[in-house]
């Protein structure tokens, strides 16, 4: 199994600390894709303002 | 070297997710148009009632929080975002991969890792619960399918955890372990497609053709970020790589 380059294994204790972005971006996600004022307190702003893209990126909108 | 791999990864996802966001302007938004005009001439029908597409917490005609023009901005701002925060995920799970599962090169693993999310995390869910247009749903379901859409997509994570560790069991030869992970992978998802409950709120006399166009340029879009981004961020990362080992890629020993 030759590839290109040979990368190194990174250890997870390096790594881990890198994965607290990742509530954050599911946050993220979560607003852009879900979010109906329940967490964002906007009401229905978000919703409005995301609604073309939760249609067209396949997410339940309403 | 992770923060490296983050940061690229925020970048591509972001430039990938407004190329999707291009492809779903040119295509996607003549039919999310259609579709509003469908239903606001039905809501004319259901005169003398206009607020009654109020009352039920959504519109989309002028007296919209945000009008329709904004939307069309939104969206952009929608796949944007929505393609930096998967970006990052992607990027920390790929760096977490990467010489431990997979292709033994940075730029096959972003595209089979792509490929992969793709096809576990979009069009798993997609097959079951595939997208919909304005006027098709009831908003009063709106939280059960959210939840039984994310629910699709842990059973597409799941499988894939499942295709590769039976794959990895398997000591044969190449084709023997592909078998072995299709199978590991469709088993979950064969189940989960069976089993969970059918949504269907699509309303009587609503166009097929048009139906059926808005679910195929919503699964294009999707296909537009995944392919983009694996192709971006396989470059970026092997871009990556070669800076930090000050090896050029080429020279790079086989092991």
């Amino acid at each position: 199994m030759s590839g290109l380059t040979t990368p190194s294994i990174i250890p997870f204790p390096r790594l881990r600390p890198w994965l607290l972005a990742v509530p954050v971006l599911l946050l993220v996600a979560y607003l852009v894709l879900m979010d109906n004022g329940a967490v964002s307190q906007t009401g229905a702003f978000l919703h409005e303002l995301m609604h073309d893209g939760r249609h067209l990126l396949g997410v339940p909108c309403h | 070297m992770v923060r490296t791999f983050l940061v690229r990864g925020l970048l591509v996802g972001l430039l990938a997710g407004l190329v999707a966001g291009g492809f779903a302007f040119a295509f996607g938004e003549p039919r999310v148009d259609a579709a509003i005009a469908l239903e606001e001439a039905a809501a004319q029908a259901e005169a003398p009632e206009p607020a009654a597409a109020e009352e039920a917490g959504h519109s989309h005609g002028d007296e919209a929080e945000v009008s329709r023009p904004a939307q069309k901005a939104g969206l952009f701002l929608a796949t944007g975002l929505y393609g930096l925060a998967v970006g990052g995920v992607f990027a920390l799970v790929f760096t977490g991969l990467r010489g431990r599962v997979g292709p033994r090169s940075d730029g096959l693993l972003a595209l089979a890792a792509a490929g992969t999310a793709f096809v576990a995390v979009i069009l798993v869910p997609f097959v079951k619960y595939p997208a919909n247009p304005p006027a098709v749903g009831d908003p009063e379901t709106i939280n059960s399918r959210t939840v039984l859409y994310l629910v699709m997509i842990l059973v597409g994570l799941a499988a894939t955890a499942i295709a590769v560790a039976t794959a990895r069991r398997v000591t044969a030869d190449p084709w023997a372990r592909w078998v072995a992970a299709v199978i590991g992978f469709l088993v979950p998802v064969g189940g989960a497609w069976a089993l969970l409950p059918t949504v269907d709120e699509v309303a009587d006399g609503f166009p097929a053709t048009l139906l059926w166009e808005f679910r195929l340029v919503s699964i294009g879009t999707q296909l537009v970020f995944w392919a983009a981004f694996g192709v971006l961020f396989g470059w970026a990362s092997e871009r990556a790589a070669q800076r930090t080992n000050g090896v050029p890629v080429s020279a790079a020993a086989p092991s």
